[in-house]
């Protein structure tokens, strides 16, 4: 890849600009010219359709938060408040809601994509590492945003989730004592969380910035996996694939729009339109659905402190992932096995979801426990076995290669129909 | 491929911005609740008019009320007061216009037009200094009443006469009159 | 785009088996409460609006009957005859808000007074609060009914909550409520009810605190509708509907101008995406 810049000052002024800050120059090599494989589906967009939920989520958040009270009492009526009086405040705190489940189906196609195409491997490690640090970080702003609304799932979540930490031998106590400002989730806990909710999406933003930066440092990777050889590997970022990420964002936002005006409130819990009451807890507590799979594994353990610490251990995996898979092939579309295997921890995945949404007993916990079992045999013993035994299939020589054969089957399939 | 003949540039050309022009407008159309949201929402506005009963007021007494946020002067002016304010020479004044939202924008600051009643005993005015938005002295029995006897600035020493016009200082313009009507003997509505 | 090869298509099969298999066993545990029907609202759909008559006669059964012990403390006067809403009229409003008395205060003397509503204000609650609510009706507090309608749920089921995602049915709350209206009858012999409890077939348990609300001609309408049971519990149920969701309307009609928008700006950016990409092999 070259990292020559490819950038020419037009004008006097762009000149005389480009002397003391290379701002135009940084952003033209970084976002026109960027050299990106020319054979990027549209997986590849979630992306940009990522960055474009974060700024939606900030600056939806920074409207609300002018509007929003962050006071045990007068939290739920400020949310009504928000929905009823502000003007446009419905579509504001809407959009803000769903986006957030928008933002977590956005990156778990995201992360899938990179399981399918083994974008963790070498050389983009720590690439992987920062977008696990984001979503790790998604996951705790989420839960503290789901706190502000002061509904029963909102104190009930924010209850049981804290109450994890009262498992650290000695200290347990004392810490969620800590966490909470009090001896429960209480009007402190709710002003802390606002105040945290509010700073974590610019600390996400921050790691998006090294997580971009990796990436162009370490190039993409591609569908066939192959490393970019020659120019002709590539093709410039604009207008290429900003246009088909736009058309990718446009699809999206037509799903995003669905849910933001036909069907706000179905991916939350209708009991967080009942205000907190700490005396009376609802009869299921789920968090939301992006979570399930988590809520499945800790509640799979019979132990508390197992639970806890399994459940960690279920995002800590993902941390090492890079070094569990052994083999050199990135590629799922070359490896036969890992192919099948990668469907079923899929399947897995989902059906984990499916159970933290069930109660934990009988036949449920059964399956979760063998769901939450075969989640871990999947990194640890399918990953680095796999790569050991499977025999991949040829690899293209060059991503150009692969373009143009794929093209010349197409156009025999063409051919072949006509006649 | 059409987009390299040079006969037909200008389809393409058509294409790329009639989809830009969309996405431009989609943009803005999504600006506009984000900017209208900070505008006076509905609660706001309900609470836009209210009246307040007067009919404990002695002459030569006042009251302040609050009124979309800001402090309202209603003042039952003595005889003494009114023969004050309207001796005055209109055109001497530092702002002759009479800042009074119940009459025509071009009304003279005469203290007929400044005054709620016909007798000149009520006045009805938004306490907020026309300088830099702060509450002139004058309402309470101790207070400065600067050197026009009505009310007096104390950021940066604007004085208001009894009818609440500007007279020395750097504010610009008399006090504003808001919307206000009697309607009953006893009750002011405001707004 | 992933292509499923024969083996893991089978794999995935047996998962899937496996998974119906768990959606049937928890569609059986749901047990006792009766599954609540679906009912046709005027406010359901995409091109979904509120029917003003029924709002109108839903207020009324609220103010007559239910305001007696249920608040609706995030609810103005002034909605009735904001967009979207019942449709009254300004005038009709004030009248309204004048027939309720409000607590207002302190005075001068510090004193708290009662003062006729204006449309500004809340509708006037009931009880002074929780507790005194609580109190007045057996120790069960008679929920606020700003949100209720969308604080309740129905219980759907496999692959109903899956379908429900693409379909819009947004009506699950006032569904349960229109039956839960509905739903009181004689307990069966073998059933223990507790004193002070009433029978719902719809109610979680099927013991509920509060007595049957309504019965034939409970209300005498305004616009001469009969007014049966079921008439009265569909529009008081419309009513909480439009209470809890009084945007819906606005809602809709923005979300059918942004899709046709988006839809045409997706097709835009198709074909100039398709010309795009035609300069190179792909």
């Amino acid at each position: 890849m070259s990292k020559e810049s490819t950038y020419i000052p037009k004008s006097g002024f762009s000149k005389w600009f480009d002397q003391r800050l290379p701002l135009p120059r940084m952003l033209h090599d970084n976002i026109n010219a960027f050299p990106t494989p020319r054979n990027l589906n549209y997986w590849y967009t979630f992306g940009g359709i990522l960055t474009f939920c974060l700024v939606t989520q900030i600056v939806t958040g920074i409207v609300l938060a002018m509007h929003y009270t962050a006071d045990a009492g007068l939290a739920f009526a400020s949310v009504e408040h928000i929905m009823r009086n502000v003007n446009y405040g419905w579509l504001i705190r809407y959009i803000h809601a769903v986006g957030a489940s928008m933002f977590f189906l956005a990156v778990y196609v995201h992360i899938f994509r990179g399981l399918y195409y083994g974008s963790y491997k070498a050389p983009r490690e720590i690439l992987w590492i920062l977008g696990v640090v984001i979503y790790l970080l998604m996951v705790i702003t989420a839960f503290m945003g789901y706190v502000l609304p002061w509904g029963q799932m909102s104190f009930w979540g924010a209850t049981v989730i804290t109450n994890l930490f009262s498992v650290i031998p000695v200290v347990g106590t004392t810490i969620t004592e800590w966490l909470w400002g009090g001896f429960a989730v209480d009007n402190a806990t709710l002003k802390r969380f606002f105040s945290l909710h509010y700073l974590m999406p610019f600390m996400i933003f921050g790691v998006v910035i090294l997580h971009i930066w990796s990436l162009h440092v370490t190039g993409n990777n591609n569908p066939v996996g192959v490393s970019v050889k020659e120019k002709q590997d590539t093709v410039p970022f604009a207008p290429y694939y900003t246009v088909k990420d736009a058309f990718s964002l446009v699809c999206f936002l037509i799903l995003f729009a669905w849910f933001i005006f036909f069907n706000p409130n179905i991916l939350g819990h209708t009991d967080n339109y009942i205000m907190a009451d700490p005396l009376v807890t609802p009869a299921h507590i789920v968090p939301e659905w992006y979570l399930l799979p988590f809520y499945a594994i800790l509640r799979a353990i019979p132990s508390k402190l197992g639970g806890v610490l399994v459940m960690g251990a279920a995002i800590a995996i993902l941390f090492i992932l890079p070094w569990l898979d052994t083999s050199k092939v990135r590629s799922a579309t070359f490896r036969p096995l890992y192919k099948q295997f990668y469907w079923i921890f899929v399947v897995n995945c989902i059906a984990l979801g499916y159970l933290g949404s069930q109660n934990p007993e009988g036949l449920f916990l059964v399956a979760s426990r063998i769901c939450t079992a075969y989640y871990f045999i999947h990194f640890l013993l399918v990953l680095p076995i796999l790569g050991l035994v499977e025999k991949p299939k040829p690899i293209p020589e060059s991503i150009t290669k692969a373009v143009l054969e794929k093209m010349e089957i197409r156009n025999m399939k063409e051919k072949s129909a006509e006649a | 491929m059409s987009d390299k003949d040079p006969k037909q540039p200008s389809r393409r050309d058509f294409i790329f911005l009639a989809t830009g022009a969309f996405a431009a407008v989609g943009a803005a159309s999504i600006a506009w609740p984000i900017v209208d949201q900070m505008n006076p929402d509905a609660t706001a506005l309900a609470l836009s008019k209210i009246e307040v009963d007067i009919s404990q007021l002695e002459r030569g007494q006042a009251i302040t009320v609050k009124w979309r946020g800001k402090p309202v002067f209603i003042r039952r002016r003595t005889e003494e007061e009114i023969q004050m304010a309207s001796r005055v020479d209109i055109d001497s004044l530092p702002d002759n216009n009479a800042r009074n939202y119940n009459l025509s924008p071009d009304s003279a600051a005469s203290d007929e037009n400044r005054s709620l009643d016909e007798n000149g005993e009520w006045l009805v005015m938004v306490g907020v200094c026309t300088h830099l938005g702060c509450v002139p002295k004058g309402q309470s029995l101790g207070d400065s009443k600067g050197d026009f006897g009505g009310w007096y600035c104390p950021c940066h020493g604007s004085h208001y006469d009894t009818a609440g016009r500007i007279r020395k200082g750097p504010a610009a313009k008399n006090l504003d009159i808001p919307a206000a009507e009697f309607i009953n003997q006893n009750v002011i509505r405001i707004g | 785009m992933f292509k499923l090869s024969g083996y893991n298509f089978k794999f995935c099969i047996l998962f899937q088996i496996i998974f119906v298999l768990f959606f049937s066993i928890s569609a059986f545990a749901a047990g006792e409460q009766k599954r609540v029907q679906k009912h046709d609202w005027t406010f359901a759909g995409i091109f979904g609006h509120y029917d003003d008559a029924q709002l109108q006669r839903g207020f009324q059964v609220y103010r007559e009957v239910c305001s007696s012990c249920h608040s609706m403390n995030y609810v103005y006067y002034r909605n009735l005859a904001e967009e979207g809403g019942p449709g009254f009229t300004v005038e009709e409003v004030k009248v309204i808000a004048s027939e309720d008395m409000i607590i207002d205060g302190p005075d001068d003397y510090g004193e708290m007074f009662e003062r006729p509503g204006k449309p500004s204000d809340t509708f006037v609650s009931p009880y002074a609060n929780q507790n005194e609510a609580r109190a007045s009706n057996g120790g069960a507090y008679p929920p606020d009914f700003s949100v209720l309608a969308k604080a309740r749920s129905t219980l759907r089921g496999f692959p109903w909550w899956f379908v429900d995602l693409f379909t819009g049915y947004q009506e699950q709350g006032v569904d349960y409520i229109y039956a839960l209206l509905n739903g009181y009858s004689e307990p069966p012999d073998d059933f223990i009810l507790q004193s002070g409890m009433h029978y719902n077939e719809y109610y979680p348990g099927n013991q509920i605190a509060m007595g049957q609300p309504l019965y034939e001609e409970s209300v005498e309408y305004a616009d001469g509708t009969a007014a049966s049971v079921e008439q009265m519990a569909e529009d008081v149920s419309a009513f909480m509907m439009w209470a809890a969701e009084p945007k819906l309307e606005i809602r809709k009609q923005m979300g059918f101008k942004v899709a046709i928008f988006l839809f045409v700006l997706a097709g835009l950016l198709y074909y100039s995406k398709k010309k795009i990409w035609a300069r190179i092999e792909h």
